[in-house]
């Protein structure tokens, strides 16, 4: 009796639970609706099931329970009943793969029209690097990275010339624009996670990933790493900006591109180093030992 | 082929070897040190893990206080916190329910519930235990070493585990891998022992299809551990090489702190394949073995066969086959290729149809039944209700675009926990109430007992269920603390606190468990010889607990299946899987007939088969 009534409690409870506790999703800023879809289908099916099965439960405990003189029925199987549960369960789990396969297509197809944005993880902070005016990224390396080229762009990449680098500062993106997020890292594994997008991917050193969204609500959101990257990982954060596209053409506008930033370096370089020291070869150099390679191409 | 079916009971086929010669103790030290006997060798490898087990508790303790009470601990920073959930995510998969189960209860359980007298392997048994006991002993000596233990999580993910951002890097990822390494050595001379003896030790009778399920369950996982471990064992070997001698397998180019390193070329998810090769199987490694005890459970405390053995054999055996091709789902926001998203739901989804049928099998087991609410009987409702829970995130995590919002957050930490930590680990409390009897010749204390589930399961359930909504608020997992953020509200922190609180309840109550079996042990009420009258052959030694050899001076004889409860026209309510088909009928108590004296025509069969 107690057994069931238990049993029965926690079924309530949970159900209850589920819809009165104010612990749910955050409001949504991304075109990933269809994921609360499918979670909203699972939730339905696989709810039915954890009902259905600790209340037969209960009734089991309660019924059959040992009684002076019970005997148990004497049953090893029952083949018709057996196949018509295995045919059901196998119903209920298409019905929860078929929208999870359909969305995931859509999650692994940009479109063409996408924007390009690149998010670059180190412990433990974000930086970003948008084409600039060409809408092409260029090509860079981790082995090309030092103090004045924190993203390693190719110097010698005609398209990296324009790329606007974003760093100790939020990343920008306007609303109802599809963009690609290209996510590099130069140490350790990292993960770019805004809740209310949904979409999240690691960041692989030695590759680049990415997944795409379309931002669907102005506003100011938390990025979280959500690949452990250290003692630091909890601190990793940033915030993007969801801006309509005056605000975002303005911020864009007043932003610094790699031409310009190396230009700075050089000319501070030349400033310390006084009369008579060679200038620039150090970037050379390296570039002319790495010029076929290309570690950092994107997983397609 | 029906080998289950009642009329066919009673059949048994010639014996095909002969009896097995044993390794019978010489002194104190050979008896229950050097023992070759699979049932000390059972003791000793689950009081192992049993004290290291606690060690992971105490841990769990310390990163609770942390979460629910964030800035309060000053003694807990944030390496110390990734110390304690690596350590804690390490011990318990690896050191504690894989070795409880394959190597507790597999070593006690397989040559009894087979009719062997030992271990095909007593010696390499012995073995297995004395490596795992080294294994044991290197990974907590990490606790001692310069940097302490590593806290690279327990996927210990490179690059982030032998770079400097992590701690332990010094020596605890050393000693993390070394400790592996060694423990995969102790598994495979283990798992290969409880093979070879389901396959090669039954005794007469005893066909495949009248085994036990938790042998099944057991042997099945022994056969996955034995394929999945060389993965990790590869895996780790590779990362110790990257780590001492600088290669790099999984070491790409790397900036750390605006220094370039000398690492180049490696690839970080070839160690995320590797680990989840092996990862994967892990978790039906420690799923398998409870499936199939707490079948048994159920059948015995509810006198009724277990409902559709066949199927849930079957089902075993698919689960164990599917589990190798699912591992990438825990990789679908690796940044792996994308495509492999669609193969790899599609698996994981499929394997939840077996899954499904054995939670049917369970329950309707219970149905038209004679339920009997012992203590194991109630750990396996726990069990259920536990394990459906879980169950049923893990179709929400598999399904790969599902995954996306939710992995890495909270939501993960409830569905694994539910679903391998306190879903299994319900069963192994119900088999040690079970069995205890039969290992030691006392009950353990009931109201202890009871107090002991009732905290454990409802405190366990409170723990978990909320936490999966802390993952749907997107509340990541790993974080020493959650900081400002713009999303996560205040009752979060409560909810946290709360989780705390009901964490160190349900650390009490097993403490009361340990007591409990302390305190039994000298003073526990005396078992009788058959105390939950089961059919299986484990209870049917002459002596009990069974001396060495298990059987006396013949092996017994198997004449049906595990599961005869309740057998209409049977004399009593159950019939051993020994007991001739000419007894069946007498309704007084079956005596344990492998002690008595060889019935002529039986030892003829044998001496003929032998010729």
């Amino acid at each position: 009796m107690v057994v069931a009534v238990i049993l029965i409690l926690i079924v309530v409870g949970s159900v209850v639970f589920h819809f009165m506790s104010p612990w749910w999703w955050t409001p949504i800023a991304s075109n990933w609706g269809y994921i609360d879809d499918t979670i909203i289908i699972t939730f339905w099916i696989t709810g039915t099931v954890f009902v259905a099965v600790i209340l037969f439960m209960a009734y089991c405990v309660l019924k059959f329970q040992h009684k002076e003189g019970r005997r148990a029925t004497y049953e090893p199987e029952n083949k018709k009943l057996e196949w018509w549960l295995t045919g059901l369960t196998a119903i209920g789990v298409a019905g929860m793969l078929a929208p999870g396969l359909f969305v995931w297509n859509q999650y692994v197809s940009v479109p063409e029209d996408a924007d390009v944005v690149e998010v670059l993880g180190q412990q433990w902070q974000w930086s970003y690097r948008y084409p600039g005016e060409d809408g092409v990224l260029g090509t860079s390396d981790a082995r090309l990275i030092d103090s004045d080229n924190p993203f390693g762009v190719n110097p010698n990449d005609p398209n990296g010339q324009d790329d606007i680098l974003v760093e100790g500062d939020d990343l920008h993106l306007p609303i109802d624009r599809p963009v690609k997020m290209l996510l590099r890292s130069i140490d350790v594994l990292h993960d770019f996670y805004v809740p209310q997008f949904r979409a999240k991917m690691d960041l692989v050193p030695g590759a680049v990933t990415f997944f795409w969204l379309t931002p669907t609500r102005t506003g100011a959101f938390d990025i979280l790493c959500a690949e452990l990257c250290g003692t630091g990982h909890h601190i990793m954060r940033g915030t993007v900006i969801v801006d309509n596209a005056a605000e975002y053409d303005e911020w864009m506008s007043e932003q610094e591109t790699f031409a310009e930033l190396a230009a700075r370096a050089k000319a501070e370089e030349k400033q310390q180093a006084g009369l008579g020291t060679p200038t620039g070869d150090g970037f050379e150099k390296k570039v002319s030992l790495v010029v076929n390679e290309d570690t950092a191409k994107p997983i397609q | 082929m029906a080998n289950i079916a009642p009329t066919d009971a009673g059949y048994v086929p010639p014996a095909e070897v002969e009896d097995t010669e044993l390794h019978d103790p010489q002194s104190f030290i050979t008896k229950y040190i050097w023992s070759q006997d699979h049932k000390v060798i059972a003791i000793q490898y689950s009081m192992t893990a049993l004290a290291v087990g606690m060690v992971a508790l105490v841990l769990s303790w310390l990163m609770r206080l942390q979460l629910g009470f964030p800035e309060t601990f000053s003694f807990i920073d944030e390496a110390d916190y990734y110390q304690f959930i690596t350590m804690h995510g390490m011990i318990m998969v690896i050191y504690l329910l894989t070795a409880l189960f394959l190597g507790g209860f597999g070593n006690y359980l397989i040559p009894l519930m087979v009719g062997a007298r030992d271990m095909v392997f007593p010696y390499l048994n012995m073995l297995s235990f004395w490596v795992y006991l080294l294994a044991v002993l290197v990974l907590m000596a990490s606790f001692f070493v310069p940097g302490g233990p590593t806290g690279a999580g327990w996927t210990l993910y490179p690059p982030q585990a032998i770079l400097s951002g992590t701690p332990g890097q010094e020596y605890g990822i050393v000693l993390m891998l070394a400790s592996l390494v060694i423990f995969i050595v102790a598994f495979t001379m283990g798992g290969l022992n409880y093979v070879t003896t389901a396959l090669q030790g039954r005794t007469r009778g005893m066909t495949l299809m009248r085994l036990p399920l938790t042998v099944w369950g057991i042997v099945t996982a022994s056969i996955l551990g034995l394929l999945a471990f060389p993965a990790l064992f590869v895996g780790g070997v590779m990362m110790l090489l990257d780590k001492v001698l600088g290669t790099s397998f999984f070491m790409p180019t790397i900036v750390e702190l605006g220094e370039q390193l000398e690492y180049g070329g490696g690839s970080p998810l070839l160690f995320q394949h590797l680990f989840w090769f092996f990862g994967h199987p892990e978790v039906y490694i420690v799923a398998l073995p409870a499936f199939g005890i707490v079948s048994d459970l159920l059948a015995t405390h509810a006198r009724k066969s277990i409902f559709g053995y066949r199927m849930m054999v079957w089902a075993i055996l698919a689960i164990g086959g599917l589990s190798f091709v699912v591992w990438a789902h825990h990789m679908f926001v690796s940044g792996m290729n994308p495509y492999f998203g669609f193969f790899f739901a599609t698996t994981t989804l499929i394997i939840a149809v077996p899954t499904a049928i054995k939670v049917y099998n369970w329950v309707l087991t219970l149905w038209q039944a004679d339920i009997h609410l012992t203590l194991p009987m109630l750990f396996s409702i726990g069990f259920i209700v536990t394990f459906v829970n879980g169950g049923i995130t893990g179709l929400f995590l598999g399904n790969v675009v599902v995954d996306v919002p939710l992995s890495d957050t909270m939501f993960v930490v409830a569905h694994f926990h539910m679903v391998m930590g306190v879903a299994p680990i319900l069963v192994i409390f119900g088999a040690i109430y079970h069995w205890y009897p039969l290992m030691t010749g006392r009950m353990l204390n009931e109201g202890m007992g009871q107090f002991h589930f009732w905290v454990t399961f409802l405190g366990a359930y409170l723990i978990y269920f909320p936490m999966h909504y802390l993952g749907f608020i997107g509340v990541p997992r790993r974080y020493y603390e959650l900081g400002d953020t713009t999303f996560i509200p205040e009752s979060a922190e409560t909810l946290n606190a709360f989780i705390t609180v009901a964490a160190l309840v349900v650390g009490f109550a097993q403490l009361v468990f340990l007591y409990n079996m302390i305190h039994s042990f000298m003073k526990g009420r005396k078992s009788s010889q058959n105390p939950w009258s089961s059919a299986s052959l484990e209870w049917q030694t002459p002596q009990k607990p069974p001396v060495h050899g298990n059987w006396g001076p013949s092996l017994p004889i198997v004449y049906r299946w595990a599961y005869d409860y309740s057998v209409p026209g049977a004399g009593r309510d159950y019939v051993p899987q020994n007991l001739p088909p000419d007894q069946v009928g007498d309704t007084d108590d079956p005596q344990p007939i492998g002690g008595g004296p060889v019935p002529a025509g039986q030892a003829a069969g044998v001496m003929e088969a032998n010729k």
